[in-house]
């Protein structure tokens, strides 16, 4: 069974899911990691981005990384709003623990039902010129679904990273779970800080859920299962640390696509969650963690 | 402070009013209530064991556990495991997949209690799907493809044999409760209300709060365990999909959410009103629209009633003392 092409193949897939899987993970990296807030429903949201993506491409032909794009704004303007009612109802009272994680938990289960009543549960695709298209170099094969959203990946990536790193607003959100005083007297208010960290957490929900459905065919239900990748990455990568959510990401596409090559696919989604459950019993300051 | 003693036989009197009406309606048929009743009767018990169980982690404590759809479905699949086995009959189930899920909840309260709260949260919602995974690949009790439990089409002197699944599912309601209320009002609850209110102080206060976590998790899976054993018998073909269903989860938490979370009382009145609600309105409406109904309904009242049903009786309550 083992051979050398089949190992290759399976690393450079597992290289351009990683890629894809550390995008999808950023905006928990800010949310969880930065701010403080379990966001349990950011998956959702990412299915709900896929959703757009697919509506958009099904009815207009839009590229579905174009869509992604244009709802960025759309899905900042959700997450700014969800934040003001998360604070106004759960974190001023001091109240996050329980019913916050039982709101996002809801407001997932929402965002499930509510696709599952408009688009059924059958699996959807998107059409691009770019789909069903691979390199080949002797035996081992590059699909350009999976090198383009790769690439699109890296692309936010480095923006987000360099926002953090290089601007006032940036470095606000880094530090507001960490000394919200400290921020105040720099003349930055917390809240505004936090409201606009976690609408930039949503709106990378929206390029990634579209860049979710160019990979592989979307159901509402397959949210869920993202959960497990998102957290592990995030807990993995140390929380916070967006170079450490790189990583991370980079190392469970290739255990994941290792395993579903050597063991078979069903096996794969419990990868995720072994690394997320190792992660949290041996090491909980993640790889990266401070 | 004593609990006084009329109010500890008014619960009792309730309990056995409860089993007396379960017996005069399986075993004797007083009102000749159709089947049906007993089908959708059951769910909602079962949802009153899920909803105490996940009450005494989330309510008491403040630990939220995301995975009552693994609890329950380890325990329906113990209960495979068994039949295929030796055949057991179901008062051997019952217990042996509470034991399996309270080693299982031991082990998730050991793994992950050290951390901070959300950690156990997300680990929870962890352990359902690594279980989802395990059971699909295991061809023993069905694997994805599901299995097959034959169950006998009458019990005496039940009748037919939901209504006998539908006495069990009682009294096991019954046990819940009673062992969260016993919980609640014991020593043991006011170490859980400490650790929820500040786990810091309660820990410098002296009390133990790890081990405090850990009797909690074992309790609380040991009763989703055994909510999760007649299951395979009730619907006589169990599949993975069905018995890890999110549904389960999510009601888990809905049900002391809307009811209040604080008291035993709370997921009692919670599934009961929340469980009705569903039952009816998978018949009338549509099951999805049912779903959509738990969700909004849930965070509706985190918003804006988060003491549940109880606090807001209690609200009324006071003034007019």
């Amino acid at each position: 069974m083992f051979s050398v092409d089949l190992l290759l193949n399976a690393l450079i897939a597992g290289v351009l899911l990683g890629g894809f899987y550390a995008a999808v993970s950023l905006g928990l990296t800010v949310s969880f990691g930065q701010l403080n807030i379990v966001n349990i429903a950011h998956p959702a949201f990412i299915i709900l981005g896929s959703y757009i993506a697919y509506m958009c491409n099904s009815l207009w032909g839009l590229d579905p990384i174009l869509t992604g794009i244009i709802f960025i704004p759309v899905f900042f303007v959700i997450g700014a709003g969800a934040y003001r009612l998360y604070y106004e109802s759960f974190e001023r009272k001091d109240d996050e623990a329980l019913r916050g994680l039982a709101f996002f938990f809801g407001v997932m289960f929402i965002i499930e039902v509510a696709l599952i009543m408009v688009y059924g549960v059958d699996f959807r695709t998107v059409q691009a010129s770019y789909i069903g298209q691979s390199w080949k170099a002797g035996n081992i094969g590059v699909p350009t679904r999976m090198f383009v959203p790769f690439c699109v990946s890296i692309a936010m990536f480095t923006v987000v990273f360099l926002y953090m790193s290089r601007t006032f607003n940036g470095r606000a959100i880094k530090a507001v779970a960490q000394d919200r005083l400290a921020l105040q007297l720099m003349g930055a208010d917390p809240v505004k800080i936090k409201q606009l960290g976690f609408g930039i957490s949503i709106g990378t929900a929206a390029l990634a859920g579209a860049l979710l459905i160019i990979i592989i065919p979307v159901e509402p239900s397959v949210g869920r299962l993202y959960i497990g990748q998102v957290f592990a990455i995030a807990v993995l990568a140390g929380l916070g640390s967006i170079p450490g959510t790189l990583v991370a990401g980079l190392i469970l596409g290739i255990v994941e696509s290792l395993v579903a090559t050597f063991f078979g696919p069903s096996w794969a989604p419990a990868v995720a969650f072994g690394i997320l459950l190792a992660a949290l019993a041996f090491r909980p300051q993640g790889l990266f963690g401070r | 402070m004593r609990i006084p003693a009329v109010k500890l036989s008014a619960f009792w009197i309730c309990a056995a009013v409860a089993v007396l009406i379960g017996i005069a309606v399986t075993i004797f048929d007083v009102f000749n209530i159709n089947t049906f009743i007993f089908f959708a009767g059951y769910v909602v018990l079962q949802y009153v064991v899920l909803a105490t169980a996940w009450n005494i982690m989330g309510g008491y404590m403040g630990y939220v556990n995301f995975g009552t759809a693994g609890f329950f479905a380890v325990g329906a699949y113990a209960s495979v495991v068994l039949y295929n086995l030796v055949q057991a009959p179901l008062a051997l189930m019952i217990p042996f997949a509470g034991v399996v899920c309270a080693l299982l909840g031991l082990a998730m309260g050991y793994l992950t209690l050290r951390l901070r709260g959300v950690f156990f949260a997300i680990a929870t919602l962890a352990m359902a799907i690594v279980l989802e995974t395990l059971i699909i690949n295991w061809d023993y009790v069905g694997g994805a493809t599901g299995a097959y439990i034959l169950r006998s089409r009458e019990m005496a002197p039940f009748g037919d044999y939901v209504e006998f699944l539908f006495f069990v599912m009682l009294l096991l309601a019954i046990f819940a409760v009673a062992v969260a209320r016993w919980l609640e009002l014991s020593r043991v609850g006011r170490g859980f209300t400490a650790i929820r209110d500040d786990e810091i102080a309660a820990e410098c206060a002296g009390v133990p709060t790890l081990r405090l976590k850990l009797v909690a998790t074992t309790v609380s899976g040991f009763l989703m365990g055994v909510a999760g054993a007649p299951f395979a018998l009730y619907v006589s073909f169990i599949e993975p999909s069905s018995a890890f269903n999110l549904i389960y989860a999510v009601n888990a938490i809905a049900m002391p959410m809307i009811g209040g979370a604080t008291t035993w009382l709370g997921p009692l009145i919670g599934a009961l009103l929340l469980g009705t609600v569903q039952q009816v309105a998978t018949v009338t409406i549509s099951s999805e629209l049912n779903l959509l109904i738990v969700g909004v309904v849930l965070v509706f009242f985190v918003i804006v009633a988060p003491e549940g049903i109880v606090g807001l009786i209690r609200k009324w309550w006071r003034p007019r003392k």
